[in-house]
């Protein structure tokens, strides 16, 4: 099988399991009792936390363990809005977030709260004048992804901070793509929230973070126990905790080595697929994309059609395609970027990761042509060109 | 949502569906066609071309070209199967729920690419309508 789909989630590093698993097994004490054996868990869970803390330079108490990506943007935004409710109720947010921020704002907006959806342009990036524009004295939160999921758009988060810093605003972005593949500095960046997740890491699937900047105040979206600083109430998951904890620790020392691998292979594809398919369209900036994303469109034929032909050969991808998304639309993200329904219908999401080889590249290279040409000879579009 | 609605909205492909979109039966464009249907829209992203041939009144070939999903492709396929050798009217009694019944079903989201193909033979006959009376 040749995995191309690493933005989906990615497989566990063999060190991180190897590190879980005393606390599958052995360490099954809840850290929140007060008895010795209790007090490995606990000291797991502080070094986890620390290990997280430095992969993105923050300070350990500001890293607030959920149980992923979803959970924090949820927390980040639900939590932000509810305690600033009287001081104000608009948010802004952009046309291609995640859903979990989508449809968190959506549900906002029910309970009456006003939600500015900002545009982006043609490569899927933010425009920071519309971002001024749309300040009121009422704002209380403005939510922008690090890097987008399906394109691999980055935005310029530093000058949204800017931007947000000086009008007094507190600034979420989600970085559960960029984590691991950009070096994050949330001081740098001078953030207030920040959303990521293990799974994307080479961590466990059910545990991610919210860092929340000191000073920064949230409602919790959990009421129960006093965990997490009573910010996020529940037992916690001590094993997805300790793995998230070794695989951002692992991706700190493999940061830069991984880029330049990755970088090379994805070039590699995008390259090879141009020289070797016409009428195809690259999504997204050159130069503004995570080193790991290509997508593409392939004009006349549809994205599940190819997926499936792929997977086939034993190919993973993925698709922005209505019948990949589960609804009659295509993605949002293509759409929001000004790319056509009917182009929109045949993306293709390639997205790689460590464990990928060059020889899955070439692979790739040898079947795609036939995969498309195939699926081209079916489509009445392909024909009205060329037959 | 029921939690049984819910797991069939999920649901996959059969491997019929997967066979028919592997290996499509009657595809391409047909020479001198007694018949075309155009059917869907490329916004929704699914188009079929149902081309028919025609003798008496006997469909003695159809073929299609579609642009769309998987089910797309599969049901378009399987319609010129099951309506080869059939007369105008037996043909016309083809439903969508007998094309997916061929395919041993589809998931729901992809029931309307069954109507799609059901329109399509409709409409192809429709046009050998036209051109027939037409040319009287």
């Amino acid at each position: 099988m040749i995995y191309l789909d690493y933005n989906a989630t990615t497989p566990i590093d063999k060190l991180v399991l190897e590190k879980m698993t005393p606390y599958l097994k052995d360490f099954y004490s809840n850290p929140s009792s007060v008895y010795r054996f209790a007090q490995e868990s606990k000291r797991a869970i502080e070094n986890a936390r620390s290990y997280v803390a430095d992969l993105i330079s923050a300070d350990p108490e500001e890293v607030i363990f959920t149980s992923g990506g979803t959970e924090a943007d949820n927390f980040a935004i639900k939590g932000r809005a509810f305690f600033y409710q009287d001081k104000g109720n608009h948010i802004i947010t952009s046309k291609i977030e995640h859903h979990a921020v989508l449809k968190s704002c959506e549900f906002l907006k029910k309970i009456g709260f006003e939600i500015t959806y900002l545009d982006v342009d043609k490569y899927g990036i933010i425009d920071l004048n519309q971002l001024e524009e749309s300040i009121r004295n009422d704002t209380v939160l403005v939510s922008i992804m690090y890097a987008n999921n399906e394109v691999g758009s980055i935005q310029p988060i530093k000058n949204i901070s800017k931007i947000c810093n000086k009008n007094g605003i507190i600034f979420h972005t989600d970085a559960v793509q960029a984590l691991g593949k950009i070096d994050i500095s949330v001081k740098d960046l001078n953030v207030d929230l920040l959303s990521i997740s293990s799974h994307k890491i080479y961590g466990p699937k059910g545990v991610g973070a919210l860092y929340v900047k000191k000073g920064v105040k949230l409602i919790p979206l959990h009421h129960g126990g006093g965990q997490e600083r009573n910010m996020r109430a529940g037992t916690e998951n001590v094993p997805g905790i300790v793995g998230f904890g070794e695989a951002c620790r692992i991706s700190k020392e493999e940061l830069k080595e991984q880029e330049k691998k990755i970088r090379l292979l994805r070039d590699k594809l995008e390259e090879g697929i141009k020289q070797k398919i016409p009428d195809i369209k690259v999504n997204g900036h050159h130069d503004k994309r995570l080193y790991n994303t290509l997508n593409i469109c392939f004009k006349y034929i549809e994205g599940e059609s190819i997926l499936i032909n792929l997977d086939f050969e034993g190919i993973c991808t993925s698709s922005g395609s209505a019948c990949t998304s589960g609804s009659l639309e295509p993605s949002h993200v293509l759409l929001s970027m000004g790319i056509p329904h009917e182009l929109s219908h045949g993306s293709l999401r390639f997205s790689l990761g460590k464990f990928n080889t060059m020889r899955d590249i070439d692979r790739v290279l040898e079947v795609l042509p036939l995969i498309i040409e195939k699926l081209r000879k079916i489509s009445p579009f392909w024909q009205k060109k060329y037959g | 949502m029921l939690w049984k609605e819910w797991l069939v909205m999920s649901s996959v492909y059969t491997d019929k569906v997967l066979d028919y979109f592997r290996n499509p039966r009657n595809m391409g464009k047909m020479e001198n066609p007694n018949g075309v249907g155009k059917v869907g829209n490329a916004v929704c992203g699914d188009v079929m071309f149902i081309y028919v041939k025609i003798e008496g009144n006997v469909i003695t070939d159809c073929t299609f070209e579609t642009f769309g999903c998987v089910a797309a492709i599969a049901t378009s396929s399987a319609l010129t199967e099951m309506a080869k050798g059939r007369t105008l009217d037996d043909a016309l009694t083809i439903s969508n729920k007998d094309v997916a019944d061929k395919l041993d079903g589809l998931p729901p989201l992809k029931m309307h690419c069954s109507l799609l193909a059901e329109e399509g033979l409709k409409s192809a006959v429709e046009d050998y309508h036209k051109n027939n009376s037409q040319t009287k």
